[in-house]
This record gives C-alpha cells, structure tokens and sequence, in this order.
C-alpha cells in the first residue's frame, strides 16, 4: 500500500471531456420482454423436447388422412386380433408372433394375412388398425382440448377481465356466481351434460367449458385487479384513453402470460376428461376412436393383449407429461423469478 | 485498539443465468472492538453481500473463490457450517433490512426472540422467555408481557424493526451487522431506530457494522465509513476524514449529490452520470473510470491501489499519485475541505 | 371469523339447492323413462308404475316433492336394485368407498408433501430433478391407466395382490395406490414451489442468522410456512380422488359408491344418479369448508384477522 508503483507519465492524462456521452452507457444490451420469454424458454432443454414432441403429434394430428396407414374405422373381422409387425424385420415384440397356450405362434399366418400384411401396433377385437384408430384418436382428443381452450379464452377472459376492472357491485355479483359455479364439482356437471346432451364432440366441449372457463375467470381477474392499480396503467386513464383502448394495449398483453400459462394447463385437463368420459362408456360414440374409447377398449383386452392398451396408455402420457412440463417451462421463462436465478 | 474481525481479500462470485458475476472484488477492512464501521455505496454495489460472506449467508449461486475473514484471528471461511452455526446469533448477528418481512408469520414473537438463546445456551424456555421479555423491552416494545404471545403481523413497521433488533442482540453478540435496517421505515422512525442501535451499543458494548446508501444516517452513528463500488472499497477512513477529506471522485459524487443545509432551494442537487459498471465483465482499470469525469489514462488500464491519506484514511484513486495533475474537485467538496481545516485536519 | 363461517354455509345451502334443482330439470329433460328399455309393459301396468314413483304427477309437484325429501335426507328410490332407497345404496356402499379415498389422500398427502420439501431443500440437483419427475408422472398419468397397470402387473403377472377382490386390506392396496398418484403429484408440485418461496424469505435468513441448523431451520420454520397454503389444495384434490374413484372402483371392482355411479349412468337410473350427484355434491362442499374453517384456524394472520396482507 506504501509504495508507490512506476507509471509512465503520459498515462496520467484527463481522458474525459466535460459531456462525456460514454458516461450514460449502459453495460448490458438490453432484450425486449417477449424476446427474453423465447430465449429462457428455448434454454429450458425439458420445454424444448416437450414442445417438438407436441408438435410432432399436432402435426401427425393434422395430416391424419395422409398419414394413417388404414381407414381407423374399416372393420375386417378376419384380421382381428393381431400383434404388432414392423414389415419383414424380426424384432421381438413387433414380429406378429403372439403367446398362444405357452409358446409363440405367428398369428399373422393363423389368420391367414398375406405375406407382406402388416399392422405396426397391431388390430383390435374387429380387425381394425390401431395405429390409425391411434392417430384417430389422438386427432379428436387434441380437437376437443382445442375447442374447450378457445371457449375458455372466450368467456374466461372477458369475464375475468370486465370483473376485474369494473369493480365494486359489479365484481361482487360476478365473483358470486363464480364462487357457486366453482363450489359445484365440475365433474358432475360434464356427468350430467353427458347423460342429457348426446355422447359426442359437441357434448363433451360444451360439459367441460360449462365449468372450464371459472379458473381462468378468477386468475384473469386477479391479474387484472393488480394492473389497474399500476401507475402506467392510471396514466393511460388519467391521460383519458378508452377503457376498450386500454383492455387491448395494456392489459392483454400484460395479462398474456397468466393466460398463456393456464392454457396449458387447461388442455391436458380436457383431454383428461374426455378420455374420463370416454373410458366409462358416455363419451366419444363408437366407432369414432378417442384415447379414451381406445383405452377403454384396450382395457378389456389387457390381460391378453396388452399391447392394445399399451399404445393409447403412453401417448394420452407423453401428451399429458409434455403439456405439463412445457406449462412448467413456460411460466419459468415468463416469470423469471419462480425459477431460479 | 484490538481488532475482532478482519476481512483479507475477499472475493465472491455469483453463479448467474448469464454467466459469472464478480461481486465482490478484492476487499479488506477490519473491525475495532467497540466501534461502529458504516459501509455506504449505491444499490448492488455489494454491500450486504460483503457482510453475508462474513456470516456465510450467501445464497446458494453464490461462491467466496477468495479471502480469509478472521474472527479473533480465527479465519470463519475454514469453518463446517456447523462450527457456524455455533457463531452465528450468538458471538455475530445480524438486523435485516425490511421488517416486514423478516419475521416469522406463524410464530409468536417471544418464541422467536427467546430463539437464539434456546439455541446457543443451555436455558430452560421459560427463563429464555423471561429473558426475550426483558430485551423486548429494552427495545422499546411498550407492554412486552402481554405482547409475547402476539404475532408480527400484529405490530407496526417500526415496532417489528425493534423486535428484529431484540432477537439480534438477546445473545448479547459481540459484533452486530445492521444491513441497511432504516430503509424500509419513515424517517422519524429512522432516527428512534438509530438512537436504539447507538444506546444498546452503549449498554452491550457490541461492535456494530453498519450497512447503508444513505450518508445523512452514517454521520449519526457511525466511527469510521467505507465507500464501496463496484464490489471494491474505494475510500475509507474516520467519519470526519470521509466527510470533509475526501479524495476518492466517487466519494466526491457521493457527497455532492447529498443535500447540505447551505444547498438553496433553487439549486438541483448533483448526481452521478452513468449507471454501475456490468460484473460479468469488471472493467480492468478502476470501475468508476466510465463515469468519472476526472478518470485519467491509468485508470482505463490498471486498478488504483490504497494511497494513503493519513494513519486511517485511504483512498484508490489514481488522483494521488505524485505523477498525477491536480485538479479542481467540485464546489461542495472544497467548502468540505474548508470545514476539515477548521476541524483541525490537514486537507489536500 | 364466524361470521364468515356462517356465511360460507349459507353458501353451501345455496349451492346445494342449486345442484338439486339443476339436476331434477335435467333429469327431466331426459328423453325416455327408466321403464322404456325395460321388457314392454302394457300401458295399464305402466300407469301403476308411473303412479308408484309419483310420475303421473306434474313436473312442479315432482319438484316441490323432491326437495322436500332432499330437506328429510331421503335421496329417492332407486329405479333398479330392487327399488332401494338411495340413501341405503349409499350406506351399504360408503365404506369401502371412504377407506380407499382416505387412504389415498393420506398416502398421497403425506408423500406428496416429503417429496416436494426434499425437492425444495435440494433445489436444482439430481433430487430436485427426480421428485420433479415423479410428481409430473403423478400428475399427468390418468388414475384409470395406472389402476390398470397396477392391475396388470403386480395383481395378474406377479400376483403380489388379489385382481379384483373385496375383502381385506390385501386388496385396497392396489387401488389406493392407483388413487393416490395424483394427490401426490399435486401436492409435490405444490409443495415444491412454495417452500421453494419460502426458503428464499428473509425471515429464514433470519431464522439461519440466529444459528439455527439447517434441520432446524427447515422443520421449526420453513415446513410450517409452507404446509398452511398446502392445506387449500385438499379441496380441489379430494375432487380428483372421487373422480377417480368412479373408474378405479369399476376396475378392482370395488363394491363403493363410485362403481355405483358409472352402473348408475350406463342404465339409465336417474333417481340413483341424482341422488349420487346431490350427495357428491354435499361431500366435497362439506369439505371446501372444513378446508376454509382449518386454513383459517392454522394461519395467524387470518385467525387474528386483519394484516391478512403484507
């Protein structure tokens, strides 16, 4: 500390003028909201792998027609039953041969199946291919969790949202009809829907989005009771903006993330319940296939043939676990301060 | 003057989504039995973080890569988190900034002071509650007795900073660290607090260091101050020494930017241009440099060392190298080295 | 504090009248009548059934009639089984029913809540990752799907437990387990996030700066902190149980009140459904307030009022 280090003397030079502009720099480049959202999503490696896995099977979803390998709902009765085959390859498990009374039997010539037949996941008690009936399947659940989102984000949010700003009388009565829709189990009422209401897709959407859109109605409007009291929100008023002007500028965009986040939550939650509703025989009427027609059926037949219960079991799981995770992952990334750093 | 604890060269890192940050970057200072040390800077300047590496509360992303802290000459940062434990609440406490929020919401407050002595002492819990009682009112909490039993949520701001400082000194610590524990509260509440922290000082006999980034309180109670930035100390030296002597142009900005009773209504107060240096990247030369309008070429290219000023007083300015130009520090701070003369002191 | 108990039970009459009323004009609506898939019945005889069942009546009437036997505690008679009463078919059907929901929300609880502290505790290691695993597989595997699984395995292959048997302990294993992954991914998840919260609050900083282990940190402060919200996820978790339940019970064959319902809806037993619905209904709002009642007694800062917000 006492000695006095050797510098050259033309380092000891003023450098600053007196209005230095480097003096108001800012040391870090500075990212938008929604561009530091994409990229702590797109860090979480767990979101990444979910979300390319949903999006392959949203994709499959979509190009069924041209996907499928057979009509999902073609019966052919001789052909009932089979194990999975991939082609002429002998993998075990995927090679048609089948436990028959203690030792394996190639259940494709039982049946009498020309030699290049095959089914990937095999048939079911009518003959028809799961893989199709699968991809089918998958199809309907991911529209019926489609359309009870879309009814979610169409009363949800209004509602949430009107409540929410409003205030006073107005809130009080909207809250109390939320309190008695929310008090009601929601599963009685889709039962009851169901039992009135004709199995079908309609029916299923129109039982979920009766109860469905109460969460989303009480996160919005909590969400919403707190903006308005921001300041930047105030000055907008102050500075006498329309309240329509005002819901679209400031509040859903701020409010995107709570919305966004129980989206994700609501579609697993439909396809859940559809699959419920399906698998105690009120849902999807046959011959349509759902994931929960299609587990239903695969349950009666698990002791004998698993592999028809396995199939529907682990995609309606990797939907269910993707879903989940990447809500996780998006409200990481939309609220940096429930993670970790 | 014995000093009871020493800080060597500490240096902690935090482990950030972005990268490493180097928060604190090379610091020593000691404490003297009995006085009071006030640490000031500016928000993120590392501070409170200084304090928690002494008492080992860093957050769990945060790693001391560097430094001895001696306690007695004992270094704490060889010590098993258990061997801690035994030091902390007990021989080192701490006060924490917001009251609000440092209390335990489901537990009575007399549970929560008699707590330390609980653990650190081998009493009965009724004479560790007669014991927070006294504290509680030696603090100030109006009717303790009957308040025992009540829960923060039932106290006042005020009141719960006192109760805050009664679980920090029930054990009769040897060294109080006080991280900024006015801020949360109005300024008439600021003052009682201080007063407290000086009478209990004065009956206790603890050491006291003292964390904020308001300089008007350090005059109040503080022995000697320290200025940091940017995860160093830049200036330290006597109260009388930084407030009147100071040579360090961050300290000049400080100083500057604070309002005196001479400051006239009409005149806007001065501020410091700029914002903190980034961490992920310390700068190599001295990290006020950027906004430091009396930064010379050295300061770009190498860290300034400690010049000394007087036996306690030093600054890292490269300003007081005998190569370096005079220069004019601001009007206020040479109406301070006025007044440091007329203290007695020898200013430059 | 009792006046909001007693306005919450207000509520719960309200929303129970509501239920009842929404279910009778449903089940009114219904095309067909129970005795419509039944062999053909002359008309005579159908009059005498109608009449029997009080179906000749008005709608109103049947109305008034109903609630007045609801405000008795009489649910109906069932169409099928031997027209008992549905009150009955509950009794005999509640036990089984309660003791596998209650050991699952126990099971599930309990766990749920060691897992997500651990999680907490081990924040962002290899713990964390594996208790985060296991509570999203909790939570995302359809209790039908695993009850079949388990089923499969463990009851069919290995024969560890009875397939479908309803007799002793033995055989509530397997569907309590099936029951229970929910509650346990919920309250994991749950569990996690708010310790995790709690965790980095400053009165814990306090509570280590006192000397406290971190044992104890975790046990005499942190856990408590967290377990008061974990106590108002049990509502919404003894819903998921019973809706469980229904497929559960159908796949051991469990003689409860869940299989009772799905037999209920596939032939067309309106009474029973109704009455299933309105006692459903009762349970879980008997426990929304209970939940409300113990949330309250547990936190301070609502038992003492005020202060709620901090």
């Amino acid at each position: 500390m006492e000695q006095i280090p050797q510098i050259p003397k033309e380092k000891f030079k003023l450098v600053h003028d007196d209005n230095n502009k480097e003096q108001e720099k800012i040391g870090t480049p500075s990212l938008t909201y929604m561009q530091d959202v994409r990229r702590r999503l797109f860090k979480n490696k767990v979101a990444v792998v979910c979300l390319t896995l949903l999006s392959i099977i949203v994709l499959i979803s979509v190009f069924a027609p041209i996907i499928a390998p057979h009509n999902p709902n073609a019966q052919q009765v001789t052909m009932s039953n089979l194990p999975p085959k991939l082609g002429q390859l002998n993998i075990p498990g995927f090679n048609g041969y089948q436990n028959m009374g203690g030792h394996m039997v190639d259940a494709y010539k039982q049946a009498g199946a020309p030699k290049d037949a095959f089914y990937l996941l095999g048939t079911d008690y009518l003959g028809r291919d799961l893989l199709s009936r699968i991809i089918y399947g998958t199809r309907l659940s991911l529209v019926v969790a489609v359309l009870a989102t879309l009814v979610d984000l169409l009363i949800g949010v209004p509602y949430g949202i009107v409540s929410g700003w409003k205030g006073g009388k107005t809130d009080t009565f909207m809250q109390r009809i939320v309190e008695i829709v929310s008090s009601i189990p929601n599963l009685i009422v889709v039962i009851l829907m169901m039992i009135v209401l004709k199995p079908g897709l309609t029916s299923i959407v129109i039982a979920i989005a009766i109860t469905g859109w109460v969460t989303m109605a009480r996160l919005v409007r909590a969400q919403t009771f707190q903006l308005k009291e921001q300041e930047y929100i105030l000055a907008a008023r102050t500075l006498g903006e329309s309240s329509t002007k005002i819901a679209t500028k400031h509040l859903i965009p701020n409010l995107s993330s709570t919305i966004i986040i129980q989206t994700m939550f609501t579609i697993p939650n439909a396809i859940f319940f559809e699959a419920f509703l399906s698998f105690i025989g009120i849902g999807i009427p046959a011959p349509n296939a759902s994931l929960g027609t299609l587990l239903s059926d695969g349950q009666k037949a698990f002791r004998f043939l698993p592999y028809q219960m396995w199939a529907p079991a682990i995609i309606l799981s990797i939907i269910m676990i993707a879903t989940n995770l990447l809500g996780d992952g998006l409200r990481d990334a939309f609220d940096p301060q429930s993670s970790d750093h | 003057m014995e000093k009871i604890l020493e800080v060597k060269d500490l240096h902690v890192d935090f482990d950030t989504y972005n990268g490493t940050v180097h928060a604190i970057r090379g610091v020593d200072f000691h404490l003297n039995a009995g006085e009071t040390l006030a640490i000031v800077g500016e928000s993120g300047s590392g501070k409170s973080v200084t304090v928690r590496a002494v008492l080992q509360l860093l957050a769990s992303n945060a790693k001391i890569s560097k430094g001895e802290v001696l306690y007695h000459g004992d270094d704490l940062l060889q010590k098993s988190d258990q061997d801690m434990d035994k030091i902390r609440g007990n021989k080192i406490s701490m006060i924490f900034q917001d009251p609000m929020t440092s209390l335990d919401p489901t537990m009575t407050i007399g549970k929560q002071v008699a707590e330390p002595l609980l653990i650190h002492n081998n009493v009965s819990q009724k004479d560790a509650l007669q014991r927070a009682e006294e504290v509680l009112r030696l603090v100030g909490i109006p009717n303790p007795k009957a308040r025992m039993n009540d829960y923060p949520h039932q106290f006042s701001g005020g009141q719960r900073q006192r109760i805050v400082i009664a679980i920090a000194i029930v054990d009769y610590p040897e060294i109080l660290i006080a991280d900024e524990p006015t801020t949360a509260l109005d300024v008439t509440v600021q003052a009682q607090i201080i007063d407290l922290l000086k009478e209990l000082q004065q009956k206790i006999g603890t050491s006291i260091i003292f964390i904020t980034h308001d300089l008007g309180v350090v005059a109040g109670i503080a022995d000697r101050v320290a200025v940091m930035y940017a995860g160093r100390f830049v200036e330290y030296g006597t109260v009388n020494e930084v407030f009147y002597n100071p040579q360090h142009p961050y300290t000049w900005g400080l100083l500057d930017s604070m309002p005196t009773l001479d400051t006239s209504e009409s005149a806007r107060l001065n501020s410091i241009p700029g914002t903190p240096p980034n961490l992920l990247n310390p700068p190599k030369g001295d990290a006020f440099a950027p906004r430091n309008k009396y930064a010379l070429e050295i300061d770009e290219e190498e860290q300034p060392p400690f010049f000394k000023v007087s036996k306690t007083h030093y600054a890292a300015t490269w300003l007081l190298h005998p190569d370096a130009p005079k220069v004019t520090p601001p009007a206020g701070i040479l109406k301070r080295f006025e007044k440091f003369q007329k203290l007695g002191g020898n200013a430059k | 504090m009792t006046k909001y108990i007693l306005r919450r039970i207000f509520y719960l009459f309200l929303t129970l009248f509501i239920i009842a009323t929404i279910t009778f004009f449903l089940m009114k609506m219904l095309p067909g009548t129970p005795f419509s898939n039944q062999n053909r019945m002359s008309a005579e005889q159908l009059k005498i059934v109608k009449a029997q069942y009080g179906l000749d009546q008005s709608v109103f009437v049947q109305y008034v009639r109903y609630l007045g036997g609801l405000l008795q505690g009489n649910l109906g008679t069932s169409f099928q089984f031997n027209n008992e009463p549905v009150t009955l078919l509950i009794g005999q059907r509640l036990a089984p029913s309660m003791q596998i929901g209650a050991q699952a929300m126990i099971v599930g609880t309990i766990f749920g809540i060691l897992l997500g502290a651990v999680a907490a505790i081990r924040k962002n290691t290899w713990v964390d990752t594996l208790a985060t695993f296991v509570s999203i597989l909790g939570l995302s595997i359809p209790s039908f799907v695993l009850a079949v699984l388990l089923q499969f395995y463990l009851a069919y292959k290995w024969k560890i437990y009875p397939v479908a048997l309803w007799d002793n302990f033995q055989s509530s294993v397997l569907p309590t387990i099936a029951l229970a992954a929910l509650p346990l991914g919920t309250v994991a998840r749950f569990m996690r996030t708010e310790m995790v919260d709690v965790l980095s609050s400053d009165y814990i900083e306090l509570a280590k700066s006192k000397g406290n282990s971190n044992w104890k940190v975790v046990t005499k402060h942190a856990l408590r902190n967290s377990l008061i919200p974990v106590v108002t996820i049990i509502g919404p978790m003894a819903v998921s149980v019973m809706t469980g339940s229904m497929v559960v019970e159908n796949i051991f064959s469990i003689p409860g009140i869940g299989e009772q319902f799905v037999k209920s809806i596939t032939t067309n037993d309106y009474p029973t459904i109704m009455g299933l619905t309105i006692f459903y209904s009762f349970l879980l709002i008997i426990v929304y307030l209970i939940v409300d009642i113990l949330y309250g007694l547990i936190d301070p800062r609502i038992r003492l009022g005020n202060g709620g917000k901090e």
